[in-house]
């Protein structure tokens, strides 16, 4: 199979359409008549977290509390190592972007007072079935703004520490696309898959985050030379067990307690940060008193039919699940069980390392969302203000010219693609390939079956394993584009490995239980109060160790 | 878990194989929409929302505890209403209104 080059021409180039791409998007158009192009690897009207919907906007300053106090409560949940100039300016955006949502036309609970009905301090309660719908018609409707749909961006063009764009294949069409901008924004979201899930049979891919967030965002930063920070900081959700569905709402909305199997509650006794509502769970079932659940049996009638319907919104197979058994919660206690560790900036701190106008290192190169780092607990309001952050900053940017790439670079990634295409047959699939690097990375780099736990020498292992599964990865065969695309994602995520490798290993304490639970150094240090970052320099990964920076400060690279 | 498609009732208007985040449902031979990895689908449930004649049921993997029931959903404006086909084929219709907020 031969690909066909295509080159494109756009101002401002957004690659990868989700919650923090499609805001954006819209902001820049705001803000200026310049054209923008959207590049999504599906279709932007269902892609990315928001796919199945979310039943509450998680990031909101509630009437009488200020940014400040979110900066806080995100600095406490993520023991100390934030950066509080991300975190404020977030934080600033918040009210705007549900605002802005609500008159997009998202469903939003009111109080007797017109105001929004809160969940606790920061939530708010909507009805987000349809919330990537909703944005996905803001687009369309905005004459400045061009989608390319199921186009997958899998290397940056840079030159001189300069963005110029990116390259890109099709996935319904042999084309290699050129994509030329005077600005980019990442957007593509974090990644799943590294490690081996909790169900790695027939419904391996039905996870917390979406299975087709391959980390390409960290992979082409990773490649290009970019700072990353904090990749050792993963995250891991507490789930409902099988379906891995959300646990919060059972938490929060029905003010269901997690107990453990002689039916105890055991949360207090660890502590209700994200992480130590997992290692409490985790250590429960080592000392043998598992399985945990949160207890929801006694809730009344009503409270179960409404748990119904918020499920249906956002996941819906929670819902099938309770009333083909017959056993819905107000009969019997939902099991519950930590994930696998995912990276995911929007919620742990890991990420592209940015200035305070979320610039990456790279120049003229912007991201915002789960791929942008130092600034945990986003969620969708707090990606759609980061989105609108970076776009108002890639506006003052603004590159004059187009620097376009030698003809040569454009044939030799062109030959490199067709090698993969041309080949009839393989030693290794690429299925076979993920499974192996999940298992590495579950038994020596801290998955589930380790208990979230490792070592140096065990992640020493791990990393040759990863290297070699690399280097099997070049020979890989793709009978068509979307397996070329397969093969891509596995790539990207091995190079993504290697990085989290790197920082578990270099961060020489436990700061957070279950997110990076480091078994040589169990304790959380002062010493360790800084950030772990990182630099692929002349094909080696150096790490960077920087200090804390504080809200107020203006951050420039 | 996963989805599988009804070849009789489905008419291959081609929704489902748009908006597929993970582009797993194509339109095959016989012009009907098909799924060939079932077991790399999320269950995120946007193919069967688009379905105009809801051909497309979404049900849970045995590995992880299904009993063979099977879930529908049927758009109508603003409302969504869903099926849920017990294993013993009893139903039950839930119906949403996306106007309506959830109350968690």
């Amino acid at each position: 199979m031969k690909l066909q080059v295509q080159k494109l021409y756009t101002d401002f180039l957004i690659i990868g359409g989700g919650t923090a791409g499609c805001w954006a998007a819209l902001a820049f158009s705001e803000n200026s008549n310049k054209k923008i192009l959207i590049v999504e690897k599906a279709n932007i009207k269902r892609s990315g977290c928001l796919a199945a919907g979310v039943n509450a906007l998680n990031a909101y300053i509630a009437p009488g509390k200020k940014p400040q106090d979110y900066v806080d409560y995100a600095r406490a949940d993520a023991a100390e190592i934030v950066r509080g100039d991300l975190l404020l300016t977030m934080a600033q955006g918040l009210n705007r972007a549900v605002n802005g949502l609500e008159k997009a036309g998202l469903t939003i609970l009111k109080d007797e007072h017109g105001g929004y009905a809160m969940r606790g301090e920061r939530n708010v309660k909507i009805n987000g079935e349809n919330i990537k719908p909703i944005l996905a018609r803001k687009i369309s409707s905005n004459p400045q703004i061009s989608v390319l749909n199921r186009v997958n961006a899998f290397e940056y063009i840079v030159s001189g520490n300069r963005i110029c764009g990116v390259y890109a294949i099709g996935i319904d069409s042999p084309v290699l696309y050129v994509i030329y901008a005077r600005a980019v924004l990442c957007s593509t979201g974090g990644a799943c898959g590294l490690y081996k899930p909790n169900n790695p049979g027939f419904s391996r891919h039905k996870m917390w985050y979406p299975p087709f967030n391959t980390g390409a965002g960290y992979a082409m930063g990773i490649l290009a030379g970019a700072e990353m920070t904090t990749l050792e900081m993963r995250f891991v959700a507490l789930r409902c067990k099988d379906t891995i569905a959300p646990t919060g709402t059972l938490a929060q909305g029905v003010g269901a307690k997690q107990i453990n199997s002689c039916g105890e509650v055991y949360e207090n006794k660890y502590g209700i940060s994200t992480s130590q509502r997992i290692y409490g769970t985790v250590v429960e079932n080592l000392k043998g008193r598992g399985p945990c659940f949160l207890k929801t049996s006694g809730i009344s009638k009503q409270q179960e039919f409404d748990l119904y319907k918020a499920y249906l919104n956002m996941a819906p197979l929670q819902t099938l699940k309770w009333v083909e058994s017959g056993e819905g919660p107000s009969m019997k206690n939902v099991e519950i069980e930590g994930t696998e560790p995912y990276i995911v900036g929007g919620h742990t701190a890991s990420g592209y390392w940015v200035s305070t106008e979320r610039e990456t290192t790279i120049r003229g190169l912007f991201a915002a969302g789960d791929v942008a780092g130092g600034c945990p607990q986003k969620y969708v309001s707090g990606a759609l203000a980061e989105g609108e952050i970076a776009a108002k900053s890639a506006l003052k940017y603004m590159d004059e010219s187009f620097f376009e790439i030698d003809g040569k670079e454009i044939s030799k990634r062109k030959q490199w693609l067709e090698s993969f295409l041309n080949r009839l047959d393989s030693e290794f699939s690429t299925d076979e390939l993920e499974g192996e690097m999940q298992a590495a990375m579950d038994k020596y780099a801290g998955g589930i079956s380790s208990n979230y736990s490792f070592s140096e020498k065990s992640l020493g292992i791990a990393d040759e394993k990863i290297f070699e599964i690399e280097r099997k990865s070049e020979n890989l065969a793709a009978l068509d584009m979307m397996s070329l695309v397969y093969i891509l994602e596995l790539k990207e995520r091995l190079t993504l490995c290697r990085s989290v490798i790197a920082h578990l290993a270099a961060r020489k304490e436990t700061r957070w239980h279950i997110f990076a639970e480091n078994s040589d150094y169990p304790e959380c240090s002062e010493k360790w109060k800084l950030y772990v970052n990182s630099k692929m320099e002349n094909g080696k990964l150096n790490i960077i160790l920087r200090p804390l920076v504080k809200e107020g400060e203006f951050y420039e690279h | 878990m996963s989805i599988e498609i009804n070849k009789e009732k489905c008419v291959g208007c081609g929704r489902c194989t748009e908006v597929c985040p993970g582009s797993l449902i194509k339109i095959g031979e016989n012009s009907n929409a098909e799924i060939k990895e079932p077991q790399r689908c999320w269950g995120c449930v946007s193919c069967a929302k688009e379905c105009p004649v809801q051909a497309i049921a979404l049900f849970l993997g045995k590995d992880i505890g299904g009993l063979g029931g099977r879930l529908f959903v049927k758009k109508e404006e603003s409302l969504l209403h869903w099926t849920i086909v017990k294993p013993d084929g009893r139903k039950e219709i839930i119906t949403v209104d996306s106007r309506e907020s959830n109350k968690y």
